[in-house]
């Protein structure tokens, strides 16, 4: 570029007119390659960014305005609708949190079934992302068949939950449902079918000479500067920093898992692919181990205050239904306090800071989205560089701009 | 005041020794240690913990609007420190700083961390309360004509009334 720019600059001006002149782009809020509505203000010279400016609040709908006039219980449903590709990720975090107000704890077949769906979000989050990401860099294909095997994680959470995507299958004290009659053999089938399917990914993406064009050295930022504008997960993993919250400070019993945390070190689009491809092969390897040792128990706390009674013991007990009357007209209180609880979701650190003043409905509750701190680099990653390159830069920063605006 | 399990903790002896005086409270609870930061001395003491200290990470900054108690806000910054190369523990920090609820503005920490930028003006756009200092405090979320901070506990949760017929 930098021939063409300075024949450019050694051009005589016309009479009246600037020597150089730069032209202000309005990308968005539409614009399909911004994954939702996002708009970003680029000042161009040519070819080349200048100066991008993210706008982000389109999708504001008060979610954490909404949850202060809800009940505990009621604000998981909420949690959902933050990032509506890793909703049991949110929905987890959100239980953790209310969890360690209460000091409650969790049977461990719970706490292995959490794991287990969590990382099947995962699964299906990258999925949604790879598709997407290749579909802008020109890989049509490939986004039909992400969503082929999108379509069989949404029916395994229509078969746990009733929903396929707004589950709100995690309860403050257990799971909204017993575990359907046959999961494991559904879930067994995913697990097989998947690392083929992978692979299968690999062969048109890996090796693929249009695709290593378009994403080796594209948006590179160094790890330190990733750190401080807030980015967090895979961008980090990519940037040669093994940063995983799942493994630094475990929760709902992942210590127990035996996986691994992929680390790139280019820092550019193409080592976030690899490590967003290798931590699928993990999370399947992680569903694998669920599956094989998921323990028998109870799928809900003995915590009669918090978790509503079965449907047979509210017919024949009065306490059973007295319980049932209390959480479901006023809720529950929870002792006041605050926690911060965070979590790895498929796109970086999510962590709920939830404040209780000892009633019912929750004070305050913050969501520290993932997508909102790694947004912030988006300026630094596509200044100075190809307008073209943006697109893949975008793409390979996995946002989700209702976990953005919330 | 600080309780002796607070006193004895790492960062409260590293801090309390660099710069005299900046805790005015901490608690320890949840396995979550809490230090309540002189306002003025925000920028100081998150300049020690991130450059000193090991804190290089700022994961969010919120608010809390204790309304109708005085002081009314209490801005929140969450620090993280994970194990990296030298540093084998992951640790986490909270910061608290109250202000009234009369104009309540802060330093802006946006020299220490640049990830300050958005959270600041998130807390600038809910909560109303103003960042000295700030590159670009505007409005981030809500629209740009909006009035009111909806996050304030005395902000309606259906908004403000709206007339139709003055349209």
């Amino acid at each position: 570029m930098s021939d063409f720019n300075t024949a450019l600059a050694d051009m005589p001006a016309g009479e009246g007119q600037a020597r150089r002149r730069t032209m202000t782009l309005n990308m968005g809020p539409q614009h399909p390659s911004t994954h939702g509505v996002l708009r970003i203000l680029i000042e161009l010279d040519g070819e080349v960014i200048l100066k991008a400016a993210a706008d982000i609040g389109y999708l504001h709908t008060g979610i954490e305005k909404q949850c202060e006039v809800r009940t505990w219980q009621q604000v998981v449903p909420l949690t959902d609708r933050v990032d509506y590709l890793a909703n049991l990720s949110n929905n987890l975090c959100y239980c953790l949190s209310v969890e360690k107000l209460l000091q409650l704890e969790v049977p461990a077949r719970v706490q292995w079934t959490r794991v287990m769906l969590t990382e099947l979000t995962r699964i299906n989050s990258h999925l949604v992302w790879l598709g997407t990401h290749a579909l802008d860099i020109g890989a049509m294909s490939m986004f039909m068949y992400c969503l082929r095997e999108r379509e069989e994680v949404l029916k395994l959470f229509e078969m746990f939950s009733g929903q396929r995507m707004m589950t709100s299958y995690f309860r403050i004290g257990g799971l909204a449902l017993e575990p359907p009659r046959g999961w494991q053999k559904a879930i067994g089938k995913f697990v097989n079918m998947m690392p083929d399917r992978i692979d299968f990914y690999e062969n048109l993406l890996t090796g693929n000479p249009i695709w290593n064009v378009r994403t080796r050295g594209i948006g590179h930022l160094t790890l330190e500067d990733l750190l401080d504008w807030g980015a967090t997960g895979p961008m980090i993993r990519a940037a040669g920093l093994g940063w995983d919250i799942r493994k630094d400070a475990p929760y709902s019993s992942y210590e127990k898992f035996d996986f691994n945390v992929p680390v790139q070190t280019d820092s550019d689009v193409y080592s976030r692919y690899l490590v967003r491809i290798a931590e699928m092969r993990e999370s399947v390897k992680i569903m694998k181990q669920a599956l094989e040792g998921m323990p028998e128990g109870p799928w809900q706390a003995d915590a009669p205050q918090v978790v509503l009674p079965e449907r047979e013991k509210m017919k024949t007990q009065m306490e059973a239904l007295i319980y049932h009357f209390k959480i479901v007209t006023e809720g529950f209180t929870v002792p006041a306090g605050e926690v911060y609880q965070a979590v790895e979701a498929p796109r970086g650190e999510l962590g709920y800071y939830v404040v209780s003043d000892g009633t019912s409905k929750p004070y305050r509750i913050h969501m520290r989205t993932p997508s909102f701190g790694n947004l912030m680099v988006l300026a630094p990653m596509i200044e100075n560089r190809l307008l073209a390159d943006s697109i893949s830069s975008l793409g390979s920063m996995d946002f989700v701009l209702g976990d953005t605006d919330r | 005041m600080l309780t002796d399990q607070v006193k004895e903790m790492r960062v409260t002896k590293a801090l309390e020794a660099a710069l005299p005086g900046v805790i005015a409270d901490g608690k320890f609870a949840f396995a979550e240690l809490t230090l309540e930061i002189a306002p003025g001395r925000i920028v100081e003491a998150c300049a020690f913990l991130k450059n000193q200290d090991r804190f290089i990470r700022l994961a969010a900054i919120t608010c809390v609007d204790l309304y109708p108690m005085e002081p009314r806000f209490e801005v929140i910054y969450h620090l993280h420190s994970m194990p990296r190369p030298g540093i084998t523990e992951d640790e986490r920090l909270r910061l608290k700083c109250r202000l009234a609820g009369e104009a309540p503005a802060i330093d802006s920490v946006c020299s220490v961390w640049r990830a300050a930028d958005w959270y600041e003006r998130e807390v600038f756009d809910l909560f109303g309360v103003s960042f000295n200092g700030h590159p670009n405090l505007t409005r981030i979320l809500m629209p740009t004509d909006w009035e009111g901070h909806p996050l304030r506990k005395d902000f309606p949760i259906h908004g403000h009334k709206y007339d139709y017929k003055s349209e």
